[in-house]
């Protein structure tokens, strides 16, 4: 009797996952942050993340096509569907349509397809299309809104909401600055750090909430899904919990920037923001757990990760504190990614049985 | 203007001697590459190549006037060796579809003329004058000399059973989601 | 007892409660068995009967030959039907030489070898020649000639022999079955294995998840101060030979060298209770325990076959196919192979036949790699398989070699694990075939260049023969060369030359 086919090696058994199982969890770990947010921005940001999102599916499906490779399928694996939710958070949330759809481009086409599809690219789609739309367009990239939550008095209606988005129309009142921002230019204006946080907490458009823990619960301007620190780090906890992701690179690129901008503030805090101030601001939660994270453009070891985590948060610090932009988690990541490959190399691990070098062992003595 | 056209020249006659001079000094040294070469051959001198015999085409790898896939007993693990040796890809397509054979006497039609026997460069024919020759496979490394030679063609190349002993997996044929099965061009 | 950590590993889906609470039962005689002359690593046994020949229980059939090899012996009385190339059970399906036997069902032992007394006081030469005599390999799935692995004992100083009961693989539970009913006799003959090979402590190794093997064993080896029974943890590949050293002593053994080298030899349960067996009974390896269980298997147990039995005889056995069975593997979900057919026979590592549904296989198309690295995170072995996947696919087995595919012993934890549900293992299958092929080709190319230069040594010499033979016959006064003779002649060579 002939049975089956066997042109397969085993194992005969698999564990219940699949790379749409992974993708899907982490769109899931994005909820609370993102309803959060988007109650928070209004219409403006949720058409903006619509486009987005749409966009990075559409240019997906047109490059597949292109290709010549099964569109539907492809498709199904969420993976398009992150890198354009990711990429809409990180925009600022009233910024007009284009954005999103040049982002899209830029993100599909030019980072992740030209480099052969999923799992081919060098560099993160979502932080590539963030940081060629931030050196191309500097002003529109960087115009934060103050909070206008849902159904608030403030929140614009639907019309307003349109006319911002796909006409570009943001109300000049409503600008508002984020704190990294506010922080550097204060800086460079000759004021000292310790004294623009404090003037920050005043002047932040939100009177009544001006301390640390409304930094940590996003009640401020900053991009469309970034500002709510403890919203991400539950949908973190949820990726840790269900193991899609170690705690290696979160922990090493928080614990770094912790670090580096403790160290300094203590050294002189008219100079340099607190650790705590660097560690709940900017996108570095977001990029902690979602974005340096991102399996194809980190190294695979768990030293590796470490390594890679601690250049994020190194990174990150040195650009906030020295460059010219107050905001360095999509530079230092972008940078980190470019050094994956070799970080993968210097940190395979030791094979059974061998040194790490590769020679077998040397027994010290025989038994 | 002036300074950086000049500037760029400087820089451009800087550069391009040390290149010039690293050529010159750090150049390999490329005479040994023959007799390396004609050590990784069979050495058995069967000429399949085209040449007279290993040295030859050694010698003819060594200028690069040649491919590396010419010599037939070597079979795969000669081609990768040569090639990695001269920094070449080779392409090794042709010789996946001819799979490794041996020489095989068909014992009615031999007649004992002891022809092959002295044509065959590794003695993997055994026999003598009027008594039927046999090869013993695992010596013979499939030159095929001994068929050109036989007056009565009664030495044909057979391919190496494949056994228990030899069998291995196949490559898997992934059925990615990522590539279309092909579908027949018309010609 | 203090455990040491070990490397990588998964907690697959053990699915193991189909037969593990169901007793070993016997097979009723099959009508036909088929003997392989090669059921174990090394070179085939030589046979000793023929066609039409009458055979005891328990005779030998095919004699052991070379140094690495293992006798076969008829498992029951019959009569020799037939020798003939008949499927193996080998993913391949190739034929190999088998005897096949008509049982005559009389089952008469033939005249077996006198038990060894007190096997305690006897010379180990003897056991280990008893152990040879009753064709003992290793019963866990390496196949490898137990009686060679007892002369480690005189190259190395052995001092833990380690009774591997991890069991680490789904489904499979017939080592667990036999440490629960047969517990004396494991312990008796893992007693006399460490006696033959002077190791003075002998550690039996269970997985957890296996409480009441760990409980039977336990009980039975009280009487003895040398045997500790140790649970360690249920962590897929616990039952790789080398992966239970590390945890039970902390020793490493290093790649490419065999595990006596730290002082540990490893032997399979059913092993060591056939070394009993031998040993107290005389008694030869020509039955095991067969784990028969899958989903599409309708009664799943664990059965006492005859070596030979036509798995589809054991599956009728065992109620028949309840679904069609998406695959047949012979061995474990993780580690064992396809078979293509169901005519092959159990030999003696047959530890388990699963009829699997497409629901417990759970294989889907493979998608690209998104380098997730869990595959690196849980290799037992330490390496990358995504990196050396890589480099298999594009067929570099050059530097697939570099980055340790040699070292891969084919776990397949890497392939459960992989989200992209990539075949990572039939990769590396792949390539260690295509290295080996490669090595042999390489050794065949130097063999064929000694030989043609030996060759050319020869008819230089036969060449120099004849010039002397030539020349001792001619020197006579009139025929010596003339300036003109040696001046055609060279004319002639130009000629030839030009020609």
């Amino acid at each position: 009797m002939s049975i089956a086919s066997i042109s397969k090696s085993g194992p005969f058994t698999h564990a219940p996952n699949s790379v749409q199982n992974t993708m899907f969890t982490v769109l899931l770990a994005l909820v609370p942050a993102t309803v959060f947010n988007l109650y928070l921005f209004g219409w403006p940001a949720i058409l903006l993340f619509t486009i987005t999102v749409v966009a990075c599916v559409a240019v997906e499906a047109a490059c597949l096509a292109l290709a010549d490779r099964p569109v539907v399928a492809t498709l199904s694996d969420y993976s398009a569907v992150l890198t354009g939710w990711l990429l809409a958070m990180s925009l600022p949330p009233w910024a007009p349509w284009w954005t999103g759809v040049l982002g899209a481009i830029l993100a599909i086409a030019l980072a992740k397809h030209a480099f052969g599809g999923i799992g081919q690219n060098v560099f993160n789609p979502a932080m590539v299309a963030r940081v060629a739309l931030l050196v191309s367009f500097p002003v529109v990239m960087t115009a934060w809104v103050l909070p206008h939550p849902l159904l608030s008095s403030k929140a614009p209606g639907l019309n307003q909401s349109l006319s911002i988005t796909l006409g570009g129309n943001v109300p000049d009142s409503v600008s508002a600055a984020s704190a990294l921002g506010y922080v550097k230019t204060e800086l460079s204006r000759g004021i000292p750090v310790s004294e623009s946080l404090k003037e920050f907490s005043r002047d932040s458009a939100l009177t009544h909430m001006p301390d640390m823990m409304d930094l940590a619960w996003g009640y401020k301007a900053g991009s469309l899904g970034e500002t709510s620190t403890v919203l991400i780090l539950i949908g973190g906890i949820l990726l840790l919990m269900r193991r899609i992701i170690s705690w290696h690179i979160p922990i090493a690129m928080l614990g770094s920037l912790f670090v580096m901008g403790s160290l300094f503030n203590y050294v002189d805090p008219a100079r340099f923001a607190p650790g705590l101030f660097q560690v709940i601001t900017g996108a570095t939660f977001l990029g902690a757990f979602f974005i340096a994270t991102d399996y194809v453009t980190s190294p695979v070891s768990k030293k590796g990760q470490l390594i890679f985590g601690i250049g994020c948060g190194v990174l990150t610090w040195l650009i906030r504190t020295f460059a010219g932009y107050p905001e360095g988690v999509a530079f230092a990541v972008l940078l980190m990614n470019g050094l994956t490959p070799i970080i993968d190399q210097y940190t395979r691990p030791r094979a059974f049985g061998r040194n790490s070098k590769g020679e077998p062992l040397q027994l010290k003595e025989k038994p | 203007m002036l300074i950086a056209i000049s500037s760029l020249t400087v820089m451009g006659i800087v550069l391009g001697s040390l290149l010039g001079a690293a050529a010159r000094f750090l150049a390999v040294q490329e005479n040994p590459l023959e007799e390396e070469l004609k050590a990784m051959l069979p050495g058995s001198q069967c000429g399949q190549c085209g040449y007279v015999g290993c040295s030859q085409y050694a010698a003819a790898l060594a200028r690069g006037d040649t491919s590396v896939t010419l010599c037939a007993p070597g079979g795969k693990a000669v081609v990768e060796a040569l090639a990695k040796k001269l920094g070449v890809t080779a392409d090794l397509s042709e010789l996946e579809e001819k799979g490794p054979e041996y020489a095989f006497i068909i014992e009615g039609l031999c007649i004992g003329c002891t022809r092959c026997i002295r044509e065959c460069s590794v003695d993997a024919i055994l026999g003598a004058n009027k008594l039927m020759h046999s090869v013993i496979a695992e010596a013979c490394h499939s030159c095929g000399k001994c068929v050109k030679v036989c007056p009565t063609d009664a030495i044909v190349m057979v391919p190496v059973r494949v056994t228990l002993a030899n069998w291995h997996w196949p490559k898997p044929e992934v059925e990615h989601i990522q590539s279309k099965p092909k579908v027949g061009y018309a010609h | 007892m203090k455990l040491f950590p070990v490397r990588g590993g998964i907690h697959p889906d053990y699915r193991k409660e189909q037969t593990s609470e169901k007793a070993i039962v016997a097979l009723p005689m099959p009508p036909l068995l088929f003997i392989p002359l090669q059921q174990h690593v090394g070179a085939p046994a030589q046979l000793l009967v023929s066609a039409g020949e009458l055979v005891k229980k328990g005779q030998m059939i095919a004699l052991c030959q070379g140094t690495i090899s293992a006798s076969q012996h008829a498992p029951t009385s019959g009569r020799i039907a037939e020798i003939a190339e008949v499927a193996a059970p080998h993913p391949s399906g190739l034929p190999q030489t088998t005897i096949i036997i008509e049982p005559d069902g009389k089952d008469e032992w033939a005249d077996l070898p006198e038990p060894i007394a007190d096997p305690f006081a006897a010379d180990p030469q003897v056991i280990r020649d008893r152990v040879a005599q009753a064709g003992i390999v290793g019963m866990g799935g390496a196949v490898f000639p137990a009686a060679v692995k007892l002369n480690l004992g005189t190259q190395y100083k052995i001092e833990t022999l380690l009774v591997n009961g991890a069991e680490c693989e789904p489904y499979v539970t017939c080592d667990d079955r036999v440490m629960r009913e047969y517990a004396d006799e494991v312990i008796d003959g893992a007693r006399i294995v460490a006696r033959v090979m002077g190791a003075p402590k002998v550690v039996v190794g269970i997985e957890r998840n296996k409480p009441q093997a760990i409980d039977a064993m336990t009980k039975a080896a009280a009487a003895f101060a040398e045997v500790e029974v140790v649970g360690v943890p249920a962590l897929y590949p616990m039952g790789y030979a080398h992966e239970l050293i590390l945890a039970i002593t902390g020793r490493e053994t290093p790649a490419g060298k065999r595990t006596a080298e730290v002082g540990v030899v490893a032997y399979n349960v059913c092993t060591v209770r056939a070394v009993h067996q031998a040993v107290r009974f005389g008694r030869p390896l020509i039955s095991r325990v067969v784990t028969v269980s899958g989903g599409a298997i309708r009664e799943p147990k664990n059965v006492l076959a005859p070596i030979g039995t036509r798995i589809a005889d054991l599956v009728e056995f065992c109620g028949g196919f309840a679904t069609r069975p998406e695959s047949i593997v012979n061995g474990g979900p993780m580690m064992g192979e396809p078979l293509p057919t169901l005519e092959a026979p159990v030999v003696k590592g047959t530890a388990g036949i699963l009829a699997l549904t497409a629901e417990e296989i759970n294989s889907r198309p493979a998608s690209p790699c998104i380098r997730c690295g869990n595959c690196v995170t849980i290799c037992p072995c330490g390496l990358s398989p995504v990196e050396i996947s890589a480099f298999v696919r594009k067929d570099n087995f050059e530097g697939a070699a570099k980055m340790g595919v040699m070292d891969c012993v084919s776990c397949g934890s890497c392939a459960w694990v992989c989200p992209s549900h990539i075949p990572l293992v039939h990769y590396f299958n792949y390539a260690k075939g295509m290295l080996n092929d490669l090595e042999r080709e390489r050794r065949k190319n130097e063999r064929v260049k000694t030989l043609a230069e030996a060759r050319i040594i020869r008819l230089e010499k036969a060449a120099e023969a004849k010039r002397a033979a030539l020349a001792a016959r001619k020197p006579s006064p009139e025929n010596t060369p003339s300036g003109n003779g040696s001046e055609a002649a060279t004319a002639t060579t130009e000629e030839k030359v030009n020609a």
